[in-house]
C-alpha cells in the first residue's frame, strides 16, 4: 500500500507562526479561477451596441442643446470660478493619485471616483466658459467609433478571460461610458425632425428631479438592509408618505408640517414591519408585500371615500418651490441640475451625505453594519441588536417618507392613487445596483431617473425606440446586476434573517 | 478579582441546563470547567455572560452580588469572553472587531479607529500576538482570529477571561502556544476560566477542576488526578476508554484516490496533489486540525466540489466528474461532517431522512410515484433497529438529540450494501453513550468488509478507530503512518512536519527540550477518552 | 443519557449552535416555539430561512395522510387562529369604513348617540359583500340569486391557479413574487394562439392551454435559471421581470401582430370562440370550465408535492439544500423545474383570464391576480388545498366587493386592506393571541426567551 508523501512548506513547528488552517497567506499551489461572466456580458453589450450605434445608425447628426443662463454675467463668473476649483482640485487629486501609486501602497478607494468627478465639473465649467450653446455630432461616424470601442474592450476583457486575468474595474466604467454616449446619439439622430436635438441640461435636470423619491427610498433600504432587515415595504413608505403629506399640508395650511407628517408616515409603515418581522419574526419579505398591498389599499379607500369627496379641505396641499442657492445656481449646466431644487431635493442630499458618514465613519455604523453582517458578535459585545434594527428600519421608514412627500408636495400638488406607481421598487433595485452603499444606491437612482426621463423624451422626440423598452432598463439592468454579469454584489451577511437569542 | 456562582439554575422550560451550579473562581487562577458535550458548560458561563438571565441564582463580583443584563455589563465588570465559534465579524478589519461595542470617539461620534489600533499594537507586543490591526478577519488563519478574541477581551481590561473549547480548532502546537499565553495572562493577575472536555489539556494548565454532568456540580478534581478518574467523573460511571476491537482483516485495494487536487473560489489547492489507497476490511482515518482540506476531500470523492482534478476510483470506476447521485449509486455511504446542515432535513420526518437519497429507488418508488406505506414501514424497521429514541417515525427529525439525530444518518447510510463507506467526525458533539455505538457500528462496517474511511480532528477517535492514519496539513498529505504512532509524533505531523523529522522532534520533546506540556504517551495507551 | 421518549435538548446542540437547539413542538405556538421554528428553518442561523416557515411545513406534513387536511385544521389551533385573523381583520375593516362613512363625519355626536345605526352603516356594506358573492336573496329567480357564487368561482379560478404556483415555489423554499410575469406570458402566448392561429374545436383549447403553460413556464424558469446558475436572488429577479414582463405587453400590444386591427386601443382581437373555456352553466353565467381547470391542478399539484418524488426534491431542496444536494439530488435543476412549473400554473391563470373571463388579451389582463396570489398562498399555509380555498375566498371578496361598491359606494379597495390584514394575522398567530388575550401566561424568568416548552406549547395548543 503505498502512499505519496510530500515534504510540506513550512518546517517550523512551534516558532509561533504555525497555523494549522491558514489558507490565506502564502500558498504556492494556487489556480486562479475566472469568472466568465464579464467576457461573456460585455461581449453580448458591445455586440448589441454594434448592432444599435452602427448597423442601425442613420445619417443624420445629434444635437446636444446646453442649456442656456438666466443671467450671463453672474453666469460667466461663476463657470470662471468653477472651472478654478475643478482645476485645482483634480491637480491635487491627480497628484495624491500618483504619487501613492509611486510609494508602491495601494490608492486610498476614494481618488480614483473623485478624480474623475472633478474631471468632468473641469470639463462642464469649461464649455461653460467657453459659452458652447449646442454640441452637433453626425450619428453615423460617432456610432461606428462607440461601437468599435465597445468591441475593443469587450474582446480585451475576453482575452483576459481567457488568460485567467480578472477584468479590471475601469474597464467596465469605461464600457458603460461609451456605451452610454453611442446610445444618446443614436437615440437622438433618430428622432423624426431632420436635425433632431435634446436639451442636456433638461435631461440631467429632469433626471435629478425624478430620482429623488428613488434616492430616498433607496437610502431607506440601505438603513432597513445594513442592520440585516429586507425592507420591500419601500414602496409601502413612499405612497403613505405622499397621501400624508398631502392631508396634514392640506388641513393645517402648512406645507413643512406636511413634510414632516410624511416622515411620521413612513416610519408608521416601518414600526408594523419592525413588530411583526423583529417581535413577531414572521418572514421579513412577506410582511413588506403584504404592507405594500395594505397601504395601496388603505390610501385608494381613503383617497376615494373622503378625498375625492372634499378635495378643497383635504387634498389641496400647495407645493414646496424651488430654491435657487444663490451663486452655485449659477453655474452653467451644472448649477440648473443640482442647485435649483426643491426643499426636499436639498434634503436628499444631506440624507445621503449623513447616511453614508453614519454608515461607515461613526460608532453608531460600526454597530449597525455589525448587527447586519454577525448579530450574535454584536450581541456578545452588548450591542442590542433587535433595538439596532426596531430604529434602524424606524429610521429608514421615516426617510422614505420623506421621499414620499416629494409626490404630493414638490412633483404634483395633489395625491391620487397609487400615485408611487411601484417606485418602491425601482428604489429597492437602486439600492441593490448600488450595492448596498449610499453613494452607490444614489447613483444608481441617478441612474434610473435618467433613464425614466429619458423615456418622456424619447416620446417626445419620436425616436425609433419604443418608450417601453426604455421603461424597462432599470429593471433589466438590476437583473443583470444580481446576476452577477456586471461586478459582484454581496449582501449584509445576515440580511432577512431574523435574530433570535441564543 | 474574585467571582463566584452562587445556586446558578437555567431552565429552558421543562429542561434544566444549570441545576443549582457553585462556582468560585479565585484571582490568579486557572479555573476549569470540565464536562461532556452537552453538560451544561457553555449555558452556565452565557449566564455568567449575561446572555442568559439564570432562573435561579446569583453572580457575585469580589463578595457584592452583580445581575448582569447584557453581555456588555458583564465586560463592563470585567469578564471577558471568547468564543467557541468566533464572534468577529469577518468582512471587518481587526480594529473595527476591536472597537465594536467598545469605541473611541472623535467630535460627532465619528470613529477614532486610530486609537483602537494604538491599543492592539500594545497588547499585541506585550504577549507576541503579531496582529495587523488593518487585516481583516476573514483573511487570518483560525488561530489569529483566537488571538483577535483575546485582544477584544484585553482591550476592554477583562480581569477574567473566559475561554470556551479554546483548543478545538487549533494545532496541537498552536494548543501549547495558547496554554503558554494563559499562564502569562495568570501571571499577570488575570483569573481564567478554561472550558473542555479534553483531559490532557485541563490536566496540563488548571489550578483547579470543576466537573459538570448533566448540568450539576459533581465535584471538584485536583490537577493531578489521573485521566481516567476524571473521565468517569465526567460521564458518570466507568468509562471503557478502549474500543474492543479485532486486528484488521484486509482484503484487496479496492478504493483508489490519485493526485487529487481540488481549488477552491479563490484558485487555492485546498486538496493538494493527494494520492492514498484504502483495502477492503480497513479504516484509514484522516487526521489533521479542522480546515486543512478534510471537509473538500470527502466532497470531492461525493460528487459537491465543482474544480476537481486527478483520480479517485472505486472498484476500477471512475467517480471523479460524476453526479452525486452516481457516486452514492456506486455503493458509497456517506456520513457529512455537520449532521444538521448537509446530513438531515431539519423539518421532514424521520422516515423521510431515513429514505433522503433512496427516494427515488425501488421499492420506495416507482417512476415518479412514491410508496409512503413502504417508507413508513422501513423507517419503524430502521429506528429499531439503530434504537433510535423517538415517539414516532412521523417526528420532525429536528426535534430529535444530536445522538439520535447521528443515528438516523447512520441508519440510512448502513442501510443498502456499500463498497465504501465514509464518515466525517462522525461523533462530533455526541455524548459518551453515542459515541460508543457509532464508533461499534464503524468498525462493524469494516469487519463487513468495507473499505472505510474515517475523518477526525479528534486524535482520540483517530486513534482509537484507525488501522492506518493519513495526517492532511494545508490540504497536502503529510504522511501515512501506522495506528500504532505516537501521539506527539501526529501531532507535529499534524503541523506539517514530515514523519521521519517528527519522530526525531518528538523524542527531544520527550527528553525535555521545550517546555511544552504535551505528554508523550504511546497510541491506544489507556487513560485517554475520546470525547 | 435520558433519551427515552422525551428528546433530550441537551443533547441536540449540535456543531453550528452552541447552545441546545430548543425543543421543537410541532403546532406550538407560544413565541418561544415561534423562535424554535426559526432556529430549525435557519440551521441555527446559518441560512436565510426559507419562505414558509417551518411551523407551515410541519403541519402540511402532518395531515398528509389523507386528503383531509383542511377538514383538520378546521379543528384545530391554527383554524382558530385563521378563523379570528378574518374576524379581525372584517372587524378592522368595519372600523375603517366606519370612520369614514360621512354620515359619522356630517354628525359628531351621531355615533355615540346611535351606535346602533352606526353598525347598521357598517353592516350594510358586508351584507352587499355576502349578497355579491355568495347567495342574492333579492334576486327575481334562480338563476339571479345563485349568479354571485358564480362570479366567486369564475373569479377565484385565476386567483388559485396562480396562488397554486406561488404555494410550489414557496415549499421549494422560492420566494416567487413573479406570479404576476408569468400570467402575463401566459396570456401573451395562450391568446396569440388563440386569435392567430385556427385550429378545430376541442384541439385549439388544448393548444391555447398548453401555449399558456409553455409561455408561464419559460417566464418562471428564467427566474430558476438565474437562481441555479447565478446565484441571483429570485425575490428581486422576480419583481423586476414582473415590470418587464409588463412593458413587453404593452409594447406587444401596439405592434400589428398583436393589436385589434382597426382599433387604435392597446387590445387584442377576440380568441376564436374554439379557443374559449366552454361555459358550465350556460351563456348567462361567466362560469367557465377553467375552475375545473383549476381543481385538477390542485390535485395535481397534492400529488406532485405529496406522492411524486419530483415534489420529495422540491421539499427537500426548499428546507434543506445543502442536504438535499450530499443526498443526491440535483438542487440547481430542483431549481429550474419548480420555477418552471409555478410559472405554467400562473400561466394557467393567465389562459383562465384570456380564454375564460376576457376572451381578449389586453395591457390589464393581469389585474393584480399576481400580487393576490401570493397572499392567496400565504392564507393556505402554502398547502394545495389550503390554496384552493383561500383563493375562493379571496374570489369572494373580489366578487362581492364588485357589489358592494355598486349598492353602497364603499370602494373596492376595502377588500384589499381586509385581504392584506388577514395574511399579515395569519402570518403572526401570537399577534393575533395576544390581541384576543389567548397568550399562555408569560413565564417569570425566561426573558431572552430562547427555547420552546413542552408545557408550554402542548397547553397553548389544548388551549386554542
Amino acid at each position: 500500500m503505498s502512499a505519496t508523501t510530500q515534504s510540506p512548506a513550512s518546517k517550523q513547528p512551534g516558532t509561533g507562526k504555525t497555523t494549522g488552517a491558514n489558507r490565506a497567506a502564502g500558498r504556492a499551489a494556487t489556480t486562479e479561477l475566472v469568472s466568465w461572466k464579464a467576457g461573456v456580458g460585455l461581449g453580448l453589450l458591445a455586440i448589441l451596441g454594434t448592432v444599435l450605434f452602427g448597423f442601425l445608425a442613420n445619417t443624420k447628426s445629434a444635437g446636444f442643446r446646453i442649456a442656456e443662463a438666466r443671467d450671463p454675467n453672474a453666469s460667466s463668473t461663476a463657470a470662471w470660478v468653477t472651472l478654478v476649483v475643478a482645476l485645482a482640485a483634480a491637480g491635487y487629486l491627480g497628484y495624491r493619485w500618483i504619487s501613492q501609486r509611486r510609494e508602491g501602497g495601494g490608492v486610498d478607494r476614494w481618488i480614483p471616483a473623485t478624480t474623475i468627478a472633478a474631471v468632468v465639473v473641469l470639463g462642464l465649467a469649461a464649455l461653460g466658459v467657453a459659452q458652447v450653446e449646442k454640441i452637433t455630432v453626425p450619428s453615423m461616424v460617432f456610432g461606428w467609433i462607440c461601437a468599435l470601442l465597445l468591441l475593443g474592450l469587450a474582446g480585451y476583457a475576453i482575452l483576459l478571460t481567457l488568460q485567467r486575468r480578472r477584468t479590471p474595474g475601469w474597464l467596465g466604467g469605461l464600457f458603460a461610458v461609451v456605451f452610454l454616449v453611442g446610445f444618446m446619439i443614436w437615440i437622438v439622430a433618430g428622432g423624426r425632425d431632420p436635425e433632431p436635438s435634446i436639451s442636456l441640461g433638461g435631461l440631467m435636470a429632469g433626471a435629478v428631479t425624478l430620482a429623488v423619491p428613488l434616492v430616498f427610498g433607496s437610502l431607506s433600504g440601505v438603513l432597513c438592509e445594513r442592520a440585516g432587515v429586507v425592507n420591500i415595504a419601500i414602496e409601502g413608505q413612499l405612497l403613505l408618505g405622499a397621501f400624508s403629506a398631502a392631508v396634514v399640508a392640506t388641513v393645517t395650511g402648512n406645507v413643512y408640517v406636511g413634510l414632516i407628517s410624511a416622515a411620521v408616515a413612513g416610519a408608521l409603515v416601518s414600526l408594523v414591519l419592525a413588530v411583526v418581522s423583529i417581535k413577531y419574526l414572521v418572514n421579513q419579505i412577506i410582511v413588506g408585500v403584504v404592507l405594500n398591498v395594505l397601504i395601496s389599499g388603505l390610501t385608494s379607500f381613503l383617497f376615494s371615500t373622503l378625498l375625492t369627496a372634499d378635495p378643497e379641505n383635504l387634498n389641496k396641499p400647495g407645493r414646496l418651490q424651488a430654491v435657487d442657492i444663490p451663486f452655485l445656481a449659477d453655474i452653467p449646466i451644472i448649477g440648473p441640475i443640482l442647485f435649483r431644487q426643491s426643499l426636499v431635493g436639498y434634503l436628499m442630499y444631506v440624507a445621503v451625505i449623513v447616511v453614508y458618514v453614519g454608515l461607515f465613519h461613526t460608532k453608531w455604523g460600526l454597530r449597525v453594519r455589525a448587527v447586519g453582517e454577525h448579530p450574535q458578535a454584536a450581541d456578545t459585545v452588548g450591542i442590542n441588536v433587535n433595538r439596532t434594527r426596531f430604529i434602524n428600519v424606524l429610521m429608514g421608514g421615516a426617510i422614505a417618507g420623506i421621499g414620499g412627500s416629494f409626490f404630493t408636495l414638490v412633483s404634483v400638488d395633489a395625491f391620487s392613487k397609487d400615485m408611487s406607481g411601484g417606485r418602491g421598487y425601482i428604489a429597492l433595485a437602486a439600492m441593490i445596483f448600488g450595492r448596498w452603499n449610499p453613494i452607490g444606491a444614489f447613483l444608481a437612482a441617478l441612474l434610473f431617473g435618467f433613464a425614466d426621463n429619458l423615456q418622456s423624451i424619447i416620446t417626445i422626440i419620436g425616436s425609433p425606440v419604443p418608450s417601453q423598452f426604455m421603461a424597462m432598463l432599470p429593471y433589466a439592468l438590476t437583473v443583470i446586476a444580481v446576476a452577477g454579469l456586471v461586478g459582484r454584489s454581496r449582501p449584509p451577511a445576515a440580511d432577512g434573517i431574523p435574530y433570535v437569542k441564543g | 478579582m474574585k467571582l463566584e456562582l452562587k445556586g446558578i439554575t437555567k431552565r429552558f422550560g421543562s429542561l434544566v441546563a444549570n441545576d443549582h451550579i457553585d462556582l468560585v473562581v479565585e484571582p490568579g487562577q486557572v479555573h476549569c470547567l470540565l464536562g461532556e458535550n452537552g453538560a451544561g458548560k457553555s449555558t452556565l458561563m452565557n449566564v455568567l455572560y449575561g446572555l442568559y438571565d439564570p432562573t435561579e441564582g446569583e453572580i457575585l463580583v469580589d463578595g457584592k452580588p452583580v445581575v448582569f443584563k447584557d453581555p456588555g455589563e458583564a465586560m463592563a465588570a470585567g469578564i471577558g469572553m471568547v468564543h467557541q465559534h468566533f464572534m468577529l465579524i469577518p468582512v471587518f478589519s481587526v480594529a473595527e472587531n476591536v472597537a465594536l461595542g467598545n469605541e473611541t470617539t472623535k467630535a460627532a461620534g465619528l470613529l477614532n479607529l486610530e486609537a483602537t489600533r494604538e491599543k492592539i499594537r500594545r497588547i499585541s507586543d506585550q504577549y507576541g500576538f503579531d496582529v495587523d490591526p488593518d487585516a481583516m478577519v476573514e483573511d487570518l488563519p483560525v488561530g489569529v482570529q483566537q488571538r483577535v478574541e483575546i485582544i477584544k477581551a484585553l482591550v476592554r481590561d477583562a480581569e477574567v477571561l473566559i475561554l470556551d473549547e479554546p483548543t478545538a480548532v487549533l494545532t496541537p502546537q498552536e494548543t501549547d502556544e495558547l496554554l503558554d499565553i494563559i499562564r502569562q495572562l495568570k501571571r499577570d493577575g488575570k483569573s481564567i476560566v478554561f472550558i473542555s472536555h479534553k483531559l490532557r489539556e485541563v490536566k496540563a494548565i488548571s489550578d483547579t477542576i470543576t466537573v459538570i454532568r448533566r448540568g450539576k456540580v459533581v465535584g471538584q478534581a485536583d490537577p493531578t488526578a489521573s485521566p481516567t478518574e476524571l473521565a468517569s467523573a465526567m460521564v458518570g460511571r466507568t468509562v471503557s476508554l478502549t474500543l474492543d476491537k479485532a486486528p484488521a482483516k484486509t482484503g484487496e485495494v479496492t478504493f483508489k484516490v490519485r493526485n487529487l487536487t481540488v481549488t477552491d473560489h479563490n484558485g487555492q489547492h485546498v486538496v493538494d496533489d493527494l494520492s492514498f489507497d484504502i483495502a477492503k476490511g480497513e479504516v484509514l482515518a484522516i487526521a489533521g486540525v479542522q480546515g486543512n482540506g478534510q471537509t473538500e476531500l470527502t466532497e470531492a470523492i461525493l460528487g459537491v466540489q465543482p474544480h476537481v482534478a486527478g483520480s479517485i476510483t472505486l472498484d476500477g470506476e471512475e467517480l471523479l466528474g460524476k453526479s452525486v447521485k452516481h457516486v452514492l449509486g456506486a455503493g458509497v455511504g456517506f456520513v457529512p461532517e455537520d449532521r444538521t446542515l448537509d446530513g438531515l432535513v431539519g423539518t421532514f420526518t424521520i422516515a423521510e431522512n431515513m429514505i433522503l437519497d433512496l427516494y427515488d429507488k425501488a421499492p420506495f418508488a416507482r417512476g415518479v410515484g412514491m410508496k409512503p406505506g413502504l417508507i413508513a414501514e422501513n423507517a419503524a424497521k430502521k429506528v429499531e433497529e439503530f434504537d433510535v429514541r423517538t415517539p414516532s417515525v412521523s417526528a420532525a427529525v429536528g426535534t430529535l438529540s444530536g445522538g439520535n439525530q447521528q443515528k438516523v444518518v447512520l441508519a440510512r447510510e448502513l442501510s443498502r450494501p456499500l463498497r465504501l463507506f465514509i464518515a466525517s467526525q462522525p461523533t462530533r458533539g455526541l455524548d459518551v453513550g453515542s459515541i460508543e455505538f457509532v464508533h461499534k457500528r464503524v468498525i462493524a462496517e469494516r469487519d463487513h468488509g468495507t473499505p472505510v474511511m474515517i475523518v477526525s480532528t479528534e486524535l482520540d477517535e483517530v486513534l482509537q478507530l484507525a488501522d492506518r492514519i493519513a495526517v492532511l496539513y494545508r490540504g497536502r498529505l503529510v504522511g501515512i503512518v501506522p495506528a500504532t504512532t505516537s501521539r506527539d509524533v501526529l501531532g507535529l505531523m499534524m503541523a506539517g512536519v514530515p514523519a521521519a523529522e517528527a519522530e526525531a522532534n518528538a523524542s527531544a520533546h520527550a527528553s525535555g527540550v521545550t517546555a511544552a506540556p504535551t505528554v508523550s504517551e504511546p497510541a491506544g495507551h489507556e487513560g485517554e477518552t475520546h470525547v | 443519557m435520558s433519551e427515552k421518549t422525551t428528546p433530550d435538548p441537551l443533547a441536540t446542540g449540535n456543531n453550528s449552535a452552541p447552545e441546545p437547539a430548543p425543543t421543537q413542538v410541532p403546532g406550538g405556538t407560544t413565541s418561544e416555539a415561534v423562535a424554535s421554528d426559526v432556529a430549525l428553518d435557519t440551521a441555527g442561523g446559518q441560512m436565510p430561512p426559507s419562505a414558509v416557515p417551518a411551523a407551515t411545513q410541519l403541519r402540511g406534513r402532518d395531515h398528509r395522510d389523507g386528503d383531509g387536511s383542511v377538514l383538520h385544521q378546521i379543528f384545530t389551533g391554527n383554524a382558530m387562529v385563521s378563523f379570528l385573523s378574518v374576524l379581525l381583520a372584517i372587524v378592522l375593516g368595519g372600523i375603517l369604513m366606519a370612520v369614514t362613512n360621512p354620515k359619522v363625519a356630517v354628525t359628531a355626536g351621531y355615533f355615540f348617540a346611535q351606535p346602533g345605526d352606526l353598525l347598521t352603516e357598517v353592516i350594510r356594506p358586508y351584507t352587499a359583500l355576502v349578497q355579491g358573492s355568495i347567495f342574492n336573496w333579492a334576486g327575481a329567480d334562480l338563476a339571479a340569486q345563485l349568479y354571485p357564487i358564480t362570479e366567486t368561482l369564475t373569479v377565484a379560478t385565476p386567483l388559485i391557479c396562480a396562488g397554486l404556483g406561488v404555494a410550489l415555489a414557496f415549499r421549494a423554499g422560492l420566494f416567487n413574487i413573479g406570479a404576476q410575469g408569468q400570467i402575463i406570458f401566459g396570456a401573451l402566448f395562450g391568446a396569440y394562439v388563440g386569435f392567430a392561429w385556427h385550429l378545430p374545436i376541442g384541439l385549439h383549447l388544448l393548444v391555447v392551454i398548453l401555449a399558456g403553460l409553455v409561455g408561464g413556464a419559460v417566464w418562471g424558469g428564467v427566474v430558476g435559471l438565474l437562481k441555479a446558475r447565478t446565484g441571483a436572488h429570485e425575490v428581486i429577479v422576480t419583481i423586476m421581470l414582473n415590470y418587464i414582463a409588463n412593458f413587453l405587453l404593452l409594447f406587444l400590444l401596439t405592434t400589428p401582430a398583436f393589436q385589434r386591427k382597426g382599433s387604435t386601443n392597446p387590445i387584442s382581437p377576440f380568441l376564436d370562440s374554439t379557443a374559449l373555456f366552454p361555459e358550465l352553466l350556460g351563456p348567462q353565467f361567466r362560469l367557465h370550465a377553467g375552475f375545473l381547470v383549476a381543481i385538477a391542478a390542485t390535485a395535481f399539484v397534492w400529488w406532485l408535492l405529496n406522492r411524486s418524488t419530483v415534489g420529495f426534491e422540491f421539499r427537500a431542496v426548499g428546507a434543506n439544500p445543502n442536504a438535499a444536494r450530499t443526498a443526491g439530488i440535483n438542487v440547481a435543476r430542483s431549481t429550474i423545474l419548480v420555477m418552471a412549473i409555478a410559472g405554467a400554473l400562473a400561466g394557467l391563470a393567465g389562459v383562465a383570464q384570456v380564454s375564460g373571463t376576457e376572451k381578449y388579451l389586453s395591457g390589464g389582463v393581469a389585474a393584480s391576480i399576481g400580487f393576490d396570489a401570493i397572499t392567496v398562498a400565504l392564507l393556505g399555509r402554502s398547502t394545495p388545498w389550503g390554496t384552493f380555498f383561500a383563493g375562493l375566498l379571496f374570489g369572494a371578496f373580489r366578487a362581492g366587493g364588485v357589489a358592494m361598491q355598486a349598492q353602497t359606494q364603499t370602494p373596492i379597495d376595502i377588500v384589499l386592506v381586509i385581504q392584506s390584514l388577514i395574511v399579515l394575522f395569519i402570518a403572526a398567530p401570537p399577534l393575533v393571541r395576544a390581541i384576543f388575550g389567548l397568550n399562555p401566561r408569560k413565564k417569570k424568568t425566561t426573558t431572552s426567551g430562547t427555547a420552546g416548552s413542552h408545557t408550554g406549547g402542548v397547553k397553548s395548543g389544548a388551549a386554542a
